[in-house]
């Protein structure tokens, strides 16, 4: 009958038995190619920006400290309107007109720049930093806050705070057609 | 003149180390890999030049999309409790599977009173329930307002930590859709938060 002989040795005239010596390599390729593929698909589904998260800090305005006066002008009031403009003036409302103006380096950003080098030229040396203060209207978008935020720690403006908007800027703000 | 023999070489090669690195790369990207938290705002957060990323761990987040609002933590074992607390303040008891079920929802926006429907629909239908978002207003006893200061205080309760507040906005948001989630954290003198945002090239720095 026909046997099997799957040892790999077999007997030889002089009666010692030899295994046969299988290589120890094993195709590698294909297991490659599967971890590269796995790689590949891993790499398009890890998220690499992962969302960023800025501070902000409300003042307290359940207790009321001692506050310190500032002279207003070293105020300056950012008004952001609709359509992704803001209207800014230094010091108290009303008194001086407030100038129209978009986002980005050209425009409130320019602004926050001239203003804090025109407050520290004119103010003596501890408290000639400029303080702003941001009145979002209802018609501005979240959008328009973070990026006024953001312009605050690109110019290098450490003292600013969201404050409600007084009912003569929403007037303002309709007159120039940004409400 | 004699031929010039070329020698044949094998070409396999050999691919131990290849595959080495392959699976090393492999593993690496399998632990570093998070599941995509679906998040039912679709809120696309504004650019910033805010480097600091998002902690992973001791958070709550109020996300903000189509003047909905929606609301997740972090911890599971906070989100039963909260469940727990907000049920005695609203008169609606959980069962064990519902409260099982909300510690592993990572975000919901539901009002109280169909938040136990909500907790009981099929997760396979889950796509389908329209999340009305949570109700909030200026007062300090909306349903927002209590989700945050139940939270608070589970979270104090279990690891005496305090909870990081997180704001996620999408960038088309109205202000006073903002301005009722700040008033709500300012009410419980939370005056400390984070806006989530995505990151832009920052600006030369004159």
């Amino acid at each position: 009958m026909a046997e099997l002989d799957t040892s790999g040795g077999g007997k030889h005239k002089g009666g010692k038995i030899r295994s046969k010596k299988a290589s120890t390599r094993v195709d590698l390729t294909a297991m490659v190619d599967l971890a590269f593929l796995l790689i590949t698909f891993f790499m398009y589904t890890t998220t690499l920006n992962k969302p960023k998260a800025m501070d902000l800090a409300m003042p307290d305005n359940s207790v009321k400290t001692i506050t310190l006066p500032v002279a207003a002008t070293r105020t300056m009031t950012i008004v952001l309107g609709s359509h992704d403009k803001v209207e800014w003036y230094m010091g108290e409302p009303g008194k001086s007109a407030p100038t129209v103006d978009g986002y980005g380096a050209n425009g409130i950003r320019k602004a926050l720049i001239d203003n804090a080098k025109t407050v520290a030229a004119t103010h003596a040396a501890p408290d000639n930093t400029m303080e702003v203060l941001i009145h979002p209207s209802d018609k501005s978008t979240y959008n328009n806050l973070v990026t006024t935020l953001d312009e605050m720690s690109i110019t290098n403006i450490h003292i600013y705070a969201i404050v409600k908007i007084l009912p003569m800027e929403v007037e303002d703000l309709k007159k120039n057609g940004i409400y | 003149m004699p031929r010039v023999k070329v020698a044949r070489k094998s070409t396999a090669i050999d691919m131990t180390a290849m595959c080495d690195v392959a699976f090393l790369l492999l593993t690496f990207f399998i632990l570093t890999a998070k599941p995509k938290i679906d998040d039912p705002s679709h809120a696309t957060v504004p650019p910033s030049t805010n480097m600091a990323p998002v902690a992973d761990a001791n958070m709550m987040t109020v996300s903000i999309g189509g003047d909905k609002l929606f609301f997740a933590v972090t911890e599971q074992d906070v989100r039963a409790a909260a469940l727990k607390a907000m049920g005695d303040k609203y008169g609606v008891t959980f069962s064990p599977e519902e409260t099982q079920r909300f510690s592993l929802t990572q975000i919901f926006g539901v009002p109280m009173k169909s938040l136990k429907s909500f907790l009981d629909t099929d997760p396979d239908k889950l796509k389908d329930f329209t999340q009305t978002g949570i109700p909030a207003d200026t007062t300090n006893n909306n349903e927002l307002f209590n989700w945050i200061y139940t939270s608070r205080q589970a979270e104090k309760a279990l690891h005496d930590k305090d909870l990081q507040m997180s704001i996620k906005g999408d960038s088309k948001e109205q202000y006073p859709e903002i301005n009722i989630v700040i008033s709500c954290l300012e009410k419980q003198k939370l005056f400390k938060f984070e806006l989530i945002t995505s990151l832009k090239s920052a600006p030369n720095k004159r």
